[in-house]
């Protein structure tokens, strides 16, 4: 069964959604993301959806839904890439995607995750550096 | 209103879903309705093919292309399943029976110039939808 | 000598169009002057050559044995219509001058048909009845043709001004702003949506600062448009500030009880760049060197 692939790159990882999911694809790829956050323990994870032209409610969902699961394994997720045309179509269709973080495109998303890594590293040094 | 062209497709996997996205973006596409309209009527597509296959038990989809008085896509989908007890409710934001946000009917309605829905419990649904150019 | 009119069909009329043709081009020719000439707007020779050409083809018309105006063998006089009336629209014609041009040949073509008659007076009142109604629907037919045109070139101008009017404005390295003037309607905001969303991608810009000093007033239907495309810039990883909130507007949206919680509000174009500056990392500094 094809799968989409999820790639490495430092502490985060890379999902690049190339293809019109059906629904199945998209259940897996939750659970496969989830899966390799724990496994890898990577603390970021940046999902390109530059080439989907259509993002529907299920879809929609799929990404709140990544976006929570992460947090609750510790690692922020963020969105880059959607379309003019997706993101106006989503607003009409009535979702906001709120617990979602997005970004431009992957530069600006990594950026994004290593900004938000270096303040949970300062956060947790805070607890961990005792003389 | 004259129907240029029509097919029907049926909806009763998930891949079909992939195929009437496919198609009604290739039709929408060829009309020439601009890139945001395309957009807006294939995901009203997929949101209502979904809800016919999940909530419908299966059906199908006809698209017609329209001329006249402008040129447009009508979008058909049919199934005999449950029906739906109480369509306003079910147009509400948020409604839901399944473990869904509940934005396909009325989310889909917004997405489109012309939305007529027929639904009789125990029976099937009907809900067409016209995009116009 | 002539018969006298034969009445049905219109074959007088078809008579004194093979016959008279030249006679019934010049008395045409000079009921049009005066007024509805617009001799600024149409050459002479021009002119001419169009009433020529729309009697040869009236003949031929005719020649076919019906008056269905839809038929095929009418087809080039609508199609001469068309490209007539289009011209005059483009041109600045007024409906009535465009009109006009069709409606002046009727006393050429009376005037020789009373003379087909002579004494038949019944026979004349027919014929006369038969041209004036073709006349009148081809008259009809070109008023309509006139407004199609008319219609396409206010629409295509809307457009242009809708462009203009809303032009996307790069303040900065990652920086859009958007000054919005006069009101905002739903298919107003559809196209000045697109275009910022569309310029977000292209120049890569984090921040977009819609500026709406010159939006007289903020209704609920306005607040929700700025909303629906504060929330799509923001789907794609782009914030908008929006700036130029009046002391008036922000009571009304209180009133009206719409909630911007989530949107950030400055009240000058210049507060929003500042803030706009520091989202994107940089900062204004004075220089202490004089000039």
């Amino acid at each position: 069964m094809e799968k989409i692939p999820i790639l490495r790159m430092g502490e985060f990882l890379l999902v690049t959604i190339q293809v019109d999911m059906h629904d199945r694809l998209a259940m897996t790829l939750q659970e496969d993301l989830t899966t390799r956050i724990s496994e890898t323990g990577a603390h970021g994870v940046l999902i390109d959806i530059s080439s989907l032209e259509i993002v529907d409610s299920f879809i929609g969902r799929m990404l709140g839904n990544i976006a929570a699961m992460s947090r609750v394994l510790d690692a922020q997720t963020v969105v880059v890439g959607m379309q003019p045309a997706v993101a106006i179509t989503l607003v009409e269709l009535g979702m906001s995607l709120p617990g979602v973080r997005t970004a431009l495109n992957v530069d600006a998303g990594m950026t994004l995750l290593k900004q938000s890594l270096n303040g949970h590293k300062k956060a947790t040094k805070k607890y961990v550096s005792r003389p | 209103m004259s129907v240029v062209h029509s097919e029907t497709i049926p909806v009763v996997s998930e891949a079909d879903m992939v195929s009437v996205r496919r198609r009604v973006r290739e039709v929408a596409a060829k009309v020439g309705l601009s890139l945001v309209d395309q957009t807006k009527l294939v995901t009203a597509a997929s949101e209502l093919a979904r809800n016919t296959l999940i909530y419908g038990g299966g059906g199908s989809m006809e698209l017609e292309s329209l001329n006249g008085p402008r040129l447009g896509i009508r979008l058909t989908f049919v199934d005999h399943g449950p029906g739906i007890a109480n369509i306003e409710l079910a147009l509400r934001d948020g409604f839901t029976t399944g473990s869904g946000l509940g934005l396909g009917l009325g989310g889909s309605k917004r997405l489109v110039n012309e939305f007529e829905i027929d639904s009789t419990p125990g029976k099937g649904t009907r809900v067409a939808v016209t995009r116009w150019k | 000598m002539s018969k006298g009119l034969q009445s049905s069909k219109a074959i007088g009329l078809a008579e004194v169009l093979v016959k008279h043709e030249a006679a019934i081009l010049d008395e045409w020719i000079r009921e049009m002057s005066g007024a509805t000439r617009r001799s600024d707007l149409i050459k002479d020779s021009d002119l001419r050559a169009q009433c020529s050409r729309f009697l040869k083809l009236v003949r031929q018309g005719m020649e076919s044995g019906s008056l269905d105006l839809q038929s095929s063998a009418w087809q080039p006089v609508r199609e001469q219509l068309e490209e007539i009336s289009a011209s005059r629209a483009q041109q600045g014609f007024t409906p009535s001058e465009t009109a006009m041009f069709l409606l002046s040949v009727k006393k050429p073509l009376f005037s020789q048909l009373s003379d087909l008659a002579g004494s038949d007076a019944n026979a004349l009142a027919t014929e006369l009845w038969t041209t004036t109604e073709l006349i009148d629907s081809l008259g009809l037919f070109t008023t309509e043709m006139y407004l199609k045109t008319r219609e396409q070139l206010i629409h295509r101008q809307q457009e242009e001004m809708l462009e203009l009017s809303t032009p996307v404005v790069k303040l900065w390295d990652g920086i859009l702003a958007l000054p919005v003037i006069g009101t905002l309607d739903s298919a107003r905001t559809q196209v000045v949506m697109e275009a910022l969303l569309e310029n977000i991608v292209k120049t890569n810009s984090r921040v977009a600062i819609i500026d709406i000093t010159g939006v007289p007033t903020v209704d609920t239907v306005v607040a929700q448009h700025l909303l629906k495309t504060v929330t799509a810039a923001r789907l794609m990883g782009a914030d908008c500030i929006i700036s130029g909130v009046r002391p008036q507007i922000a009571q009304t949206i209180v009133h009206l009880g719409i909630n911007l919680l989530d949107v950030t509000t400055k009240a000058t174009l210049s507060d929003a760049f500042a803030l706009a500056l520091e989202r994107t990392g940089l900062a204004l500094e004075h220089s202490l060197k004089s000039a």
